[in-house]
């Protein structure tokens, strides 16, 4: 196609990413690298309805005048992204210093904020993502395998972990899993445990977390490869069923290799929306035990100091964390491109 | 084994086929049973469905019937669509779905078309920048929206909400297509191009009418982002505009007004009927659909 | 294309149209735009709804209520004009709006038209009015009556004494876990933290400065109180919120509680619980720690401010309005829904408590610009201490570190 119609066609698309997702992260990469001006302070006297205080309190007008000058804050580079709520390099430096075995040092990096959550993404990302595909293809199989009238209610009840919002999805499961609730009641009936509680300890949390995540994604996963299975080249099979293949051999040597770019996709899809989780850390009230990289941003940007700095630091931590995993997929996509150019 | 699936696979041994569908009871209870304890106890009140005594109450309804005199009450409902107007919340779900289903499957398959067929490098550049897009975190991404939108005096409105969703999709929709488009022979437009049409006159007229199947698969990933989106609606519309996920949230509150709960328990049980229909209405297409889109990944 | 925008405009103008109610303006206001960001609860639900009895004539009128409304007031502010002329504040948010200069002195709309106040509604700073409160809040102690008779205990007045009155009630086998707080992380836990510091009677920060004053042993006395209390709580406890433990409470698994005062009128009516625990539920003053006299605990207000970007027609509009939302009446019409500080209100049983804690010479909430960056970072940094992964002294250097971090962004430290 010609560069002035590839322009043409492309034009709509390319211009709302531009104007909504690549100029916020641009600036949000400069955000990344300023903090704010030192507040001019001063001491005041405070009434209110209980007592008056001598209290500090931030000279706005003087402090607007700072930032009419240098209107993006004072520039630290990199400085935000090595502080203690992020990488923290220092406290790494002196924690491996100082260390005292592998596993102290293990303990003293996950009670840094930042590796805390690093550590339940990346667990909650590659333990959700291979169990959502696995799942979903043998959703899809047993789905296919019914009688075509019985297959669009099951389509539908096999969405519904999707399209329930999370909001209250995790609302009424949360209630669910309590030690009062069915959920719970049952599983302390199973373990004979009266006094089991998913929301106490933090392994059971994560537990909690992980088989939420696997029950809301595996929809996505069964959608695509349903209808993938809907592909599979019949001449194939039957000719594999002439010569003697059992099931199976067939779904080995002929629908897992079709469905293998599915999976692909799924897996780019998914490990990318696995790394960004959040919702389920809010709905589930679990930020004691479980915190992620979305929740820490979340954190920075609606909790008590509103800090854009941080949060901006941490969003480009993240794109850098989802580019990592999605190195793979990348590559390949490259080499295919070539192989399409060439 | 008449069954259409007899013909795709050959003969399943009995057994094979009892563990399949032992396996897709055990699925399709766990994944309905969340909903329809959700759909049974948005008849009850919240002290019985959020029982702090004892889970049981959500099925006797002790406290229901000590509350309203009997064992189901339309309270939730009554009070979700009558007394908060959700029916506004849906009317505003509507347009917003309506919309940003139709602009982001028309800006998609603009753009996936062309990414398709245009084999210069840069195509593979425009994509991998989709995917770091689709990378970023939303929240980040709307809480940069709201000072601008304050300032042009377009915050809270239902249009700016609709652009926001289509962007944020885009990349999503671009790929989905993309892959979708390289499935359709190229020889099609191509030999329209050789009769003497624009580019365009050979999407319109040749890859129009075969692209339907992957248009509404993606259509529906689209429509249920719109649908369901929850941190981009509740921050960027105001209270009267707002769609139903976040009137379901604002029906949770701070500080919980009983009963409002269950507001937004008969809501959300509301707000999950029409999509029963849509997919009884396109499951067809949504099979055949993605058949011969992602496949290529 | 162009057609599906037309067509959405005029969608949202017939919208915009009907949500308008013409009618005339009852309050004086002969022009002007009002438009009010708060909370989403109900006792604010009846102040804006009053106020909205002046919309009518030339006087528009709208509102937002959303408990995320601390999300968007800082960009709905920073615009110019402000999208909301007034926000519903408390002593946190208000500081917050204060450090940006959002918010503008009332000082002549109170002189003009504030006749009805109150001297102590008027929330001033440096000698300027910049905020009108009308309803107070704290965290006081909720008792079941009939389980402390029957454990043989007095009512605590003291953390020791909830302590031993928790085991008493614990070891007669009348609860499994007797006491609940406000633990869940973040928000409320940071709550918690200040809260038990203020009983102490130790201050936060060093005077006159952001330095943070809190490894010490005022520190270390109310995290082993915190730690003590969760060997009575529900093993969740930290993923309690007001509305979890209002639903212990009414479901009668909890004897104890500091919870909000604002909880209390939700507690005695008559859904979600039964007789037995309503007509046995009693509140009083918040305990006080370690024989100090402070209560520990912390009280809150709630008031309104008006945004500085918005003409002064529109701010005096706003000031009539928000005057008529905190009328009298509304108060004493909704007498149960808060502890109201308007003048001519009279208290109802539901707001002993807050009045108790207040006699009782309960701080309040400090108002000072890096509260915001210590409640986060302790919110945040104690739940580790609290299931048990580490001591006092770590926790409170690792709330010291977090909060360091925070302020520097901030610049309130350098």
């Amino acid at each position: 196609m010609p560069h002035r119609a590839f322009f043409w066609f492309i034009l709509p698309s390319a211009l709302a990413m531009l104007l909504f997702i690549a100029v916020p992260i641009a600036s949000v990469v400069i955000q990344s690298v300023h903090i704010e001006h030192p507040k001019v302070m001063e001491e005041v006297e405070t009434c209110g309805p209980f007592n008056c205080t001598t209290e500090m309190r931030v000279d706005a007008e003087a402090t607007a005048k700072l930032k009419q000058a240098e209107p993006l804050g004072k520039f630290i580079g990199l400085e935000t992204y090595f502080n203690r709520n992020h990488l923290a390099i220092d406290s790494v430096k002196t924690q491996w210093q100082q260390r005292d075995g592998f596993f102290s040092f293990v303990r003293g990096l996950y009670n840094l904020p930042f590796y805390k959550a690093l550590s339940f993404t990346l667990v909650y990302t590659f333990v959700v993502t291979p169990l959502v595909i696995v799942l979903g293809f043998m959703i899809a199989l047993a789905v296919n395998s019914i009688p075509k009238i019985l297959r669009g209610p099951a389509i539908f009840v096999s969405l519904l972990p999707m399209i329930v919002t999370p909001l209250i999805g995790s609302l009424v499961l949360f209630w669910m899993v309590d030690a009062n609730g069915v959920l719970g009641s049952a599983i302390q009936r199973i373990f004979d445990d009266p006094n089991l509680s998913l929301k106490a300890s933090p392994p059971l949390t994560w537990i909690m977390l992980l088989v939420y995540g696997v029950w809301h994604s595996a929809p996505f996963a069964f959608v695509v490869f349903y209808a993938g299975l809907q592909t599979v080249p019949q001449d194939t099979l039957e000719s594999a069923m002439i010569d003697g293949a059992s099931r199976w051999e067939r779904i080995r040597f002929v629908v897992l290799p079709h469905s293998a770019p599915l999976v692909t996709f799924v897996g780019l899809i998914q490990l990318m929306d696995n790394f960004r989780v959040f919702e389920p850390i809010v709905g589930f009230n679990a930020s004691a035990s479980a915190t992620s990289l979305s929740w820490i941003i979340f954190n920075d940007l609606f909790g008590q100091q509103q800090l854009f700095g941080s949060a901006a630091a941490t969003s480009l931590l993240t794109i850098l964390g989802v580019c990592i995993l999605l190195m793979p997929v990348l590559i390949r996509t490259w080499r295919q491109n070539n192989r399409v150019v060439a | 084994m008449t069954s259409p699936s007899a013909t795709q696979y050959g003969k399943t041994s009995p057994l094979i086929r009892l563990i399949l569908s032992a396996f897709l009871i055990v699925w399709i209870v766990l994944a309905a049973f969340p909903f329809l304890w959700t759909l049974w106890g948005s008849f009850k009140v919240e002290a019985d469905f959020f029982s702090k005594v004892d889970w049981t109450f959500a099925l006797s309804g002790e406290r229901t019937i000590a509350e309203t005199g009997s064992a189901f009450t339309g309270a939730g409902y009554y009070g979700a669509w009558v007394q908060e107007e959700f029916w506004r919340a849906a009317l505003n779900t509507m347009i917003v779905t309506f919309f940003v289903v139709i602009i982001s499957l028309t800006l998609g398959t603009l753009g996936g078309y062309a990414l398709s067929r245009s084999g210069f490098r840069y195509t593979f550049w425009i994509l991998i920048a989709a995917l770091v897009f689709r990378a970023m975190p939303h929240i980040t991404l709307v809480s940069g929206y709201l000072l601008p939108f304050f300032e042009l005096n377009i915050w809270g409105i239902l249009p700016t909400t609709i652009v926001v969703l289509v962007a944020i999709n885009q990349p999503f929709t671009l790929w989905m297509l993309h892959s979708f488009f390289l499935n359709i022979p190229k020889d099609l437009d191509e030999s329209a191009l050789v009769d003497g049409c624009t580019r365009f006159q050979a999407f319109r007229h040749v890859i129009v009418p075969v692209m339907w199947p992957g248009v509404i698969t993606t259509g529906l990933f689209s429509f249920l982002l719109a649908y369901n989106d929850f941190a981009i609606t509740t921050m960027l519309l105001s209270q009267d505009n707002q769609t139903m996920v976040p009137k379901i949230g604002s029906f949770l509150g701070t500080t919980q007004v009983q009963g409002n709960v269950m507001f937004a328990v008969a809501a959300v049980v509301s707000a999950t009927a029409p999509l029963f229909i849509l997919v009884l209405f396109f499951q067809r297409q949504i099979v055949s659909g993605l058949t011969a889109g992602a496949v290529k990944g | 294309m162009i057609s599906f925008k037309n067509t959405l405009l005029t969608g949202s103008l017939l919208l915009a149209f009907a949500g308008t109610v013409q009618a005339e303006s009852a309050c004086g206001i002969k022009q002007g735009t009002i438009s009010i960001l708060g909370n989403d609860f109900p006792a604010l639900h009846a102040v804006v709804d009053a106020a909205e009895k002046c919309a009518g004539g030339d006087v528009t009128f709208s509102k937002n209520h959303s408990k995320d409304f601390k999300d968007v007031m800082i960009a709905a502010l920073t615009a110019d004009p402000a999208e909301y002329t007034s926000v519903i504040v408390n002593n946190g948010v208000l500081v917050t709006l204060m450090n940006d200069g959002l918010v503008k002195p009332l000082d002549d709309l109170v002189a003009k038209h504030g006749a009805a106040l109150k001297k102590n509604q008027l929330i001033t700073v440096d000698g300027k009015v910049m905020a009108v409160a009308f309803m107070a809040n704290a965290q006081h102690l909720f008792y079941r009556k009939d389980i402390l008779d029957a454990a043989g205990v007095e009512v605590p007045t003291s953390y020791e004494e909830v302590l031993s009155a928790s085991k008493a009630i614990q070891d007669k086998g009348l609860m499994e876990y007797p006491y609940a707080g406000t633990f869940k992380a973040g928000w409320n836990l940071g709550e918690e933290f200040v809260n038990m510091y203020m009983g102490t009677g130790g201050s936060l920060f060093k005077p006159g400065s952001a330095e943070l004053d809190i490894n010490n042993e005022h520190g270390v006395a109310t995290l082993n109180m915190l730690k003590s209390l969760t060997e009575y709580m529900n093993p969740d406890y930290l993923t309690f919120d007001s509305n979890v433990v209002q639903a212990e409470w009414e479901a009668g698994n909890v004897a104890l509680s500091n919870l909000w005062g604002s909880r209390t009128a939700a507690v005695l009516d008559d859904e979600g619980s039964s007789e037995e625990v309503t007509s046995a539920t009693m509140f009083t003053a918040a305990p006080v720690l370690g024989g100090g006299s402070t209560p520990s605990t912390t009280l809150w207000w709630d008031g309104f401010a008006i945004s500085t970007n918005t003409s002064n027609e529109d701010a005096e509009a706003t000031f009539i309005a928000m005057m008529n939302g905190i009328s009298s009446d509304v108060a004493n019409n909704n007498a149960d829904e808060a502890v109201w500080l308007i003048d001519g209100y009279t208290p109802g049983a539901a707001a002993v408590g807050v009045a108790e804690t207040a006699a009782a010479g309960a701080k309040p909430y400090p108002m000072v610009p890096y509260m915001g960056a210590l409640h986060g970072a302790a919110g945040d940094e104690l739940s580790d201490f609290l299931q048990g992964n580490e001591d006092a002294e770590t926790a409170l250097a690792d709330i010291e570190a977090a909060y360091v971090a925070k302020a520097k962004e901030a610049g309130f430290l350098q």
